[in-house]
């Protein structure tokens, strides 16, 4: 027999960014365990248009954890009680019967709330349109191996590219720092020979877009590595750290 | 330059290479502490501490050695004001269950002064009485170094003194402990901070970082308390 759940839900609710927002208790039943935490969101929110309520507002776009819009703060965690996951891949059999669950959003100066769960993200935007990027002079299509990469490189590189900036760094960090997402952008082109060239700029550019949108300073505590549900290594801000300080030593 | 120490990773170089430098001047002051443990009446110590007083190299560095530490309190006081800033004052209601970050990472501030609150007090008892007011205690006594006799400051007596009260002596213990768990943390986050880190010498800054941390806080607290348990007349 499908075993279901009676859960009790404590859910931020806030109008807009400058309304003051509260904890709203919902109650949810026979919840199967096989279903996601987004299907349970779901369950919730056509129960609350029924009853004539307005509908939790949380972000959610691919639901299969590689698009990076889900973003939810569940039981003191960013996306949830499981490791290595969104919030879009966490089961509900992660949860006990008769459990309170409380949902919030992002914490951070850097994301201000918009609305309810969804947070103001495009501070990652602007990091990434600060160089996150090569500038690439399309010609023919190389030859395959024209340019030798070393598989540890290669693997590091894919490694940070993994990095689906959902931001559950930020919201882990007691600091909010974006240090960790901003070593991945940086890492994942400057361990490749097409990174390589542009490199320094990249570093200091996006370092000082970073400052300037008013994320805090990394101090190694490690918390953004733990959540990151792509499990993105620390070794990547060392590496941010190396790449711009030996840019601006240069200049 | 001056746009390299404004931004966030300069004002962390700033934290990890004073930090470096201080954990330096721990080995170095722990190394003539231990000198107290020779059962020679002080003679060693004293010794060890008229080098101190008079080398040429040790008078240069002292400014810096006060430097090093103004660097590293004053940034990290501004970094962590930044950091609340950026933070937020946004609680989160269900609280941080993230489970594999250390106490001490998360804590390195408080830890701090803590031992910035020892230091006040170290400085007082002896620091201040060596340069600055003299005491009766520090009387010149003759010494043989390397078989010259030479006239020394009996700084062995002031901190025999000082060491025979038990408040002091629990104090510097409970602050060798702090000492140690602040650089629990700090030892491999100043390797990280100036960018000197990746997933194997991680694991090799942790480690080395924790045995350095209790070898060096425990070190200190141990001297007190041997002193004030053996070394009493």
């Amino acid at each position: 027999m499908e075993k279901t759940l009676n859960l009790t839900l404590k859910v931020w609710k806030q109008n807009g960014p400058r309304e003051k927002g509260r904890f709203e208790t919902y109650k949810v039943s026979n919840i199967s365990v096989d279903s996601s935490f987004l299907e349970m969101m779901d369950i919730l929110n056509e129960q609350l248009i029924n009853e004539g309520k307005e509908p939790v507002a949380f972000d959610h776009d691919c639901r299969e954890g590689i698009c990076g819009m889900c973003s939810l703060y569940i039981n003191g965690r960013p996306h949830g009680p499981d490791d290595d996951i969104t919030t879009c891949q966490l089961h509900m059999r992660k949860f006990k019967d008769g459990e309170t669950i409380i949902i919030e959003p992002w914490r951070s100066a850097g994301f201000p709330v918009i609305k309810d769960l969804i947070v103001d993200r495009t501070a990652f935007d602007k990091i990434i349109a600060a160089g996150g990027y090569v500038s690439v002079n399309t010609g023919g299509v190389p030859d395959a191996n024209a340019l030798p990469i070393p598989k540890p490189d290669a693997d590091e590189a894919m490694d940070a590219a993994s990095c689906i900036g959902c931001g559950a760094c930020v919201a882990a960090c007691k600091n909010g720092s974006a240090m960790l997402f901003v070593s991945a952008k940086v890492s994942q082109l400057a361990l490749l020979p097409q990174g390589r060239v542009e490199a320094a700029r990249r570093a200091k550019n996006m370092v000082a877009r970073m400052d300037e949108l008013g994320f805090g300073n990394c101090t190694n505590t490690g918390a953004c590595e733990v959540e990151c549900p792509k499990g993105i290594s620390l070794s990547n801000i060392s590496r941010l750290n190396r790449e711009f300080l030996t840019a601006k030593i240069k200049d | 330059m001056s746009s390299l120490l404004c931004s966030s990773i300069g004002k962390k170089l700033l934290m990890g290479l004073s930090g470096l430098f201080l954990m330096i001047f721990l080995l170095v002051h722990l190394g003539v502490n231990a000198l107290l443990l020779v059962p020679d009446g002080g003679e060693l110590f004293n010794a060890g501490a008229h080098f101190m007083a008079t080398n040429p190299a040790v008078k240069i560095m002292e400014p810096i050695l006060g430097l090093g530490f103004l660097v590293h309190i004053v940034y990290g006081v501004v970094l962590t004001l930044q950091n609340r800033k950026a933070r937020g004052s946004a609680q989160y209601a269900s609280g941080k269950k993230t489970k594999g970050v250390t106490w001490a990472s998360q804590n390195m501030l408080v830890l701090g002064i803590t031992i910035l609150a020892f230091l006040v007090l170290h400085i007082a008892h002896f620091w201040v009485k060596m340069k600055v007011t003299g005491s009766d205690l520090l009387e010149h006594v003759t010494i043989n170094i390397g078989g010259v006799p030479t006239e020394v400051e009996n700084a062995y007596a002031l901190v025999n003194a000082t060491f025979s009260e038990l408040w002091i002596v629990l104090v510097y213990v409970v602050a060798g402990i702090g000492l140690a768990i602040h650089l629990s943390h700090g030892f491999w986050s100043s390797f990280q901070s100036i960018g000197f880190s990746n997933n194997l010498w991680r694991k090799r800054l942790t480690t080395t970082g924790q045995v350095y941390a209790w070898f060096v806080g425990l070190g200190f607290a141990l001297i007190a308390l041997l002193q004030y348990l053996f070394f009493q007349a």
